[in-house]
């Protein structure tokens, strides 16, 4: 079995799922179209000739100035031909995108801290809550108009105190 | 006595949880049991909510985020060289292997070339790296399953890996010894010595650890059968390290994606046939040798190979101090790299390695400018202990010590 290129087998399989496609650094990136994420994936990892069976990671990006603003990439890795690929997704404020978890049950945290850090909703995730940051949190401290500074940490006696003075991400 | 809003909230959190514990907990069936954070077997700050009924486990809930710093968000606002010494807080049992994924992913996004000598440095010390983690993971995995003595033997071996680091780096942990390019500076004089007499020393103290441990009656009790995970299994959770290779998957980076030449070094590496606590323990004692291999082969290199420690692209690395004195480049050179830094093209990058516990992966874009864009470390305890739950189903509360040990989670690295 001869591993077949992802590009071509995506356009043939998916022709309006693959909107563009990137080749950087000897990494082909795919940007793929969000509603179709999943069953692009499922291809990817069940089809002959492609078998990218190892989800490495999943990460959330904000481009900010951008339109559209989000980015969601996902790292697959075929351990049956040893290559890699990069399928992202372009995503606006609000916008949510398909669940991966169904076809990797390690994708669930990851999935959960592009949530819990992007805000960036997935559709059928089994258990969306915020994952590092504390249930109650307010803002999502990856966004790029999310302010780093230092903060007085939060115990019961001063909670409110502290609320009121919070530079949120709000407005 | 009233009711306070500080108890309704408490009620509230167990609410969110409710849809992952059984219907069997709801009715009073079966017990909720907190575990963590501050427990001594959970290895830092990993908080288990466990359904149990009797004393077997139904439910693992892991609630982590307790050490969260936002090392991510931070490296946003720093520049590239000082956004490495974050990296080493990751993980504070493998600190050269986050270094060393950074440095990475930061040469193949801007192009840097690596001198063979920094390469060869570079994997030394990552298998230092390996080794003195492993030491770590075997003391207190054993002294979590209640074989006090392996942690006294494995501190002591680990003492001689430290002093090693200091040697090189002048910090016993947090090194931030490499860097873009290359190393922060060449070998001192005593390192190699020491290395050698490392390697002399170690193999016999590994099979005392064996002794101790491998046909131990109650440590093959403790460990046989207990938390199996199939192939199929940990490749759907994304496993890696020692965790995958016990069930059989032959994956590792080094020989699948080699970096720094790890494909010009012989060793062997291990595979699990059950993937239980057991075989997991004989993979990581067998890797321990293995990158004994591999330090005795770098080390013999180290002594034909000079040359630089760091690339000569002046760009990207500061020149000699001799130079400054001779060449007025060589000062600008110097004085844009310590108040600006250096830029790096847009782009982004993925580069993995493999780290002692598993598949550590950076994704790195650039935006142009001289601070990252977005920097994301797939860290491999983040994703092993989303497995916990998986290996602990149906076992006594007692093995599930031996389960989170078995998976050697750092609260450091999975909560970054």
């Amino acid at each position: 079995m001869q591993p077949s290129d992802p590009v071509a087998a995506l356009r043939q399989a998916f022709p309006k799922a693959v909107q563009d496609v990137i080749q950087f650094r000897g990494e082909t990136t795919i940007i793929i179209d969000p509603p179709q994420i999943a069953r692009v994936a499922a291809h990817l990892r069940d089809a002959e000739g492609l078998k990218y069976n190892f989800l490495v990671s999943i990460v959330g990006v904000d481009y900010l100035p951008e339109s559209p603003r989000f980015a969601v990439d996902y790292h697959l890795h075929s351990l049956i031909f040893n290559q890699a690929v990069r399928l992202k997704v372009r995503l606006e404020e609000g916008q949510s995108v398909p669940s991966v978890t169904p076809l990797w049950s390690g994708a669930n945290w990851q999935e959960r801290e592009v949530y819990d850090m992007f805000g960036i909703t997935f559709e059928g995730h089994p258990d969306l809550r915020r994952i590092l940051m504390p249930e109650g949190w307010d803002g999502f401290p990856h966004r790029k108009d999310y302010p780093l500074g230092y903060e007085v940490v939060q115990f019961s006696f001063n909670f409110d105190e502290i609320n009121r003075n919070k530079p949120y991400a709000k407005e | 006595m009233t009711i306070s809003p500080e108890m309704t909230r408490w009620e509230g959190t167990l609410d969110e949880l409710k849809h992952l514990v059984s219907p069997r907990a709801l009715t009073g069936e079966t017990v909720l049991l907190n575990m963590g954070p501050q427990h001594p077997s959970t290895h830092g700050v990993l908080r288990l909510l466990l359904e149990l009924d009797g004393e077997q486990i139904v439910t693992v809930v892991p609630d982590i985020g307790y050490l969260h710093t936002g090392i991510e968000k931070n490296m946003e606002s720093k520049r590239y060289e000082q956004a490495i010494v974050m990296t080493d807080r990751m993980d504070y049992l493998a600190p050269f292997s986050n270094n060393l994924v950074f440095c990475l992913a930061i040469e193949k996004l801007a192009d840097i070339d690596v001198p063979e000598r920094a390469q060869i440095i570079r994997v030394l010390v990552a298998e230092l790296t390996r080794l003195n983690s492993h030491l770590v993971w075997l003391g207190t995995h054993a002294l979590d399953i209640g074989a006090m003595s392996v942690l006294l033997y494995a501190f002591r071996e680990r003492e001689m890996i430290l002093d090693m680091f200091e040697m090189i780096s002048g910090q016993r942990m947090m090194g931030t010894y490499f860097r873009p390019g290359g190393v922060w500076r060449d070998i001192t004089s005593e390192f190699l010595p020491a290395v050698e007499k490392f390697l002399d020393y170690l193999p016999g103290r590994i099979d005392e650890y064996e002794a101790l441990l491998t046909k131990n009656p109650l440590w093959v009790d403790r460990t046989q059968g207990i938390g199996v995970i199939t192939p199929e299994d940990a490749i759907a959770l994304g496993l890696g390290g020692a965790i995958l290779r016990a069930s059989g998957v032959n994956f590792d980076v080094r020989k699948a994606v080699p970096y720094s030449g790890y494909e010009t070094y012989d060793f062997d590496v291990p595979l699990g046939l059950h993937g239980d606590t057991y075989d997991r323990y004989i993979v990581r004692v067998e890797e321990m040798r293995q990158s004994l291999r591999i330090i005795r082969q770098a080390a013999e290199r180290l002594t034909k190979v000079k040359g630089p420690f760091r690339t000569e692209n002046r760009k990207f690395a500061p020149p000699p101090r001799a130079e400054l004195g001779q060449s007025m480049e060589a000062v600008i050179h110097h004085f844009k790299l310590w108040t600006e830094g250096f830029n790096v093209p847009r782009g982004e990058v993925q580069v993995m390695v493999e780290s002692p516990r598993g598949v550590l992966a950076c994704y790195l874009s650039g935006d142009g400018g001289n601070k990252p864009h977005r920097v994301h470390f797939r860290t491999p305890s983040f994703v092993n202990i989303q497995a916990i739950p998986y290996a602990a189903r149906g076992h006594l509360i007692a093995d599930l010590v031996a389960i989170i040990g078995t998976f050697d989670p750092v609260l450091g690295d999975c909560d970054r």
